[in-house]
């Protein structure tokens, strides 16, 4: 038969366990009473990846004093304590990061004064460990699950049949018309998604409008030219144009010579773009993905070869210059909602919708924020530190 | 669509969720064996990229021969570029690529004074954005001038030599109402970037991988 009492077989270890106690707290205490003035406390270091006890000590003298004081480390089984490196008088938090995982630790502080050498009572065993979720960050994750509610909220309402309206944006409007202008002057379209990496989400928005523009340009029979900074990027838009083209019917016309990788250099990429741009003088350019310093001398070139220029990206930097030389740009978001926006998608047009209704709440919060500020509400400005 | 075409669509959605979901997940996992996951995943992205980047020196190598073979328009440029190419590899094959080789001595003397030429244009190009978007056409233009000439001023001891609000304004200027638009704008971004990638994590979008 199971024993299902919660603690079977530890009943003989409670008297025992209590016996310590009291014998521990009774030298501790005896200890105190007549060694350093100090409390030292000392706990796994929450949130982290362990390897890590964290120790604060209380009752450190502030001013300059003559007794040397020192951090010691020992671990139970090895039973010789060691100075601990780092420490010193001023911290009075030290997170001591040279111990193992699963090992009993033991602390204490040693004061020594000419040759007076006295001791705080013993803290421990305290064991570092890893923890599996950072409570820290559980803020974020309330966060990241109201985003998720609220997207795949609308998404699900969006696949009921559920149309949404979406504001008229004059880039995207003007793409058309822009590949439209390339036909009929008979050159080719310069398109360009920055220095981005695949990884960054305004390349992979880049390369959603890459698939329409492609396919409008597989109809047309309008050359597209693409020159890369990231042989990833270049291998990803030589399969989304293929597939755009295969999609309009026409994919003996892709050419993948069309699609290449230049450099990962900066400026060297800037100097590849602007050769290409003013020996084939393009009639439209389009700039979609992360851009730097070279954004303005892309643009720049580009207007002085009179090409229409169409550019989003992802900085706000960047931004200032492409408005001021571009004919169309599309600002902070509106890079984003550029594939639903284009292909009518209903899930993407409804998680577009969903990013709207956040970015009320966003507002909502940041008046409400604005109010705890004046009001004092420190516990509200908390809520959103992140660890 | 052949069941070979659906499965070589649905391997990568399946692939792009795993990896998404557990990229989230690991941010909220402090845990020793979630940092060496997440190194891992590190270095599998730069053995990747050093493929992709054989396939791009190889793409750009092939490219360039035809044109120079094909004696193309502009094929001298074309040459230009598989020299260099072709010298910046030998090099540092042969001696290496630290200090004192020639590779480096390259890299010195002939790649960095080209970048530095490059960004040197830019103080032309943005004089001229300047003076096209600066034109006072309608009233938020001329506010756009007003506040760009207190602000170029502001950032020159000029400005301050003419009186000491330039500077202070400047410093408004660029403190808040620029900086409340800015903060707009970076949370479109972000909420955008949370949106596009939930969609790509769940398969919403494919554009991606060629479209649906």
């Amino acid at each position: 038969m199971k024993n299902l009492q919660p603690f079977a077989g530890t009943y003989m270890l409670r008297p025992k366990l209590a016996t310590f106690c009291l014998v521990f707290f009774l030298l501790t205490s005896t200890v105190s009473a007549a060694g350093l003035p100090v409390k030292l406390n000392a706990v796994d270091t929450p949130n982290d990846k362990g390897e890590s006890i964290t120790l604060t000590i209380e009752g450190l003298p502030q001013e300059a004093s003559e007794v040397e004081y020192e951090l010691l480390r020992s671990a139970v089984e090895d039973n010789s304590f060691q100075v601990v490196e780092g420490w010193s008088v001023k911290d009075t938090v030290f997170v001591d990061d040279n111990v193992e995982n699963g090992v009993e630790y033991l602390y204490v502080l040693k004061g020594t004064e000419d040759q007076d050498v006295q001791f705080s009572a013993v803290v421990g065993p305290v064991i570092s460990r890893g923890q599996w979720f950072n409570t820290e960050r559980t803020n974020v994750l309330l966060g990241v699950a109201i985003c998720f509610l609220f997207i795949l909220g609308f998404v699900l309402y969006a696949r009921r049949g559920k149309k949404f309206y979406v504001r008229p944006i004059a880039g995207l409007q003007a793409v058309d018309n822009a590949i439209g202008r390339a036909t009929e002057m008979g050159k080719p379209i310069l398109y360009s998604s920055g220095l981005g990496k695949m990884d960054r989400v305004a390349t992979m928005a880049s390369m959603n409008i890459l698939a329409s523009v492609a396919e409008k340009t597989a109809e047309y029979n309008t050359p597209l030219i693409f020159p890369n900074y990231d042989p990833v990027v270049m291998a990803t838009a030589q399969e989304v144009v293929f597939e755009a083209y295969s999609k309009a019917g026409h994919p003996e016309a892709f050419n993948p010579d069309n699609i290449f990788f230049v450099t990962q250099s900066q400026f060297g990429y800037a100097a590849a773009v602007n050769g290409i741009m003013t020996r084939q003088l393009p009639a439209t350019n389009l700039f979609f993905g992360t851009f730097e310093a070279e954004a303005l001398i892309l643009a720049e070139t580009g207007n002085s070869v009179g090409a229409l220029q169409i550019a989003g990206t992802d900085s706000t930097i960047q931004l200032s210059f492409f408005i001021v030389a571009c004919d169309y740009t599309l600002i902070g978001e509106e890079l984003f909602v550029a594939s639903g926006y284009l292909t009518k998608d209903p899930q993407i047009l409804g998680s577009i919708k969903g990013q709207d209704f956040l970015k009320a709440l966003v507002v909502l919060l940041i008046l409400i924020g604005g109010i705890a500020g004046i009001l004092g509400w420190n516990w509200f400005v908390k809520l959103f530190s992140i660890g | 669509m052949s069941k070979k075409h659906e499965m070589a669509r649905r391997i990568p959605i399946i692939v792009c969720f795993v990896f998404g979901l557990f990229m989230l997940v690991q941010f909220f996992v402090p845990h020793r064996l979630s940092g060496a996951a997440y190194e891992t995943v590190l270095d599998w992205m730069q053995i990747v990229f050093v493929f992709t980047l054989l396939v791009g020196a190889i793409s750009y190598a092939k490219l360039n021969v035809k044109k120079v073979s094909r004696t193309e328009s502009g094929w001298g440029y074309n040459a230009i570029g598989l020299v260099g190419l072709a010298v910046m590899v030998i090099l540092g094959l042969w001696k290496g690529t630290g200090e004192e080789t020639p590779f480096l001595w390259m890299f010195n003397n002939v790649q960095a004074p080209m970048q530095s030429t490059m960004f040197a244009l830019l103080a032309f190009f943005v004089a001229s954005a300047a003076y096209r978007g600066f034109r006072a056409r309608s009233w938020e233009a001329g506010l756009l001038l007003v506040v760009a000439i207190v602000v170029m001023l502001g950032r020159v001891p000029l400005g301050s030599f003419i009186s000491h609000w330039i500077p202070d304004a400047a410093n408004w200027i660029l403190r808040t109402p620029s900086m409340a638009a800015k903060r707009g704008i970076y949370i479109g971004i972000g909420l955008g970037t949370i949106s596009t990638s939930l969609r790509i994590i769940l398969g919403i979008e494919r554009t991606y991988l060629g479209g649906k």
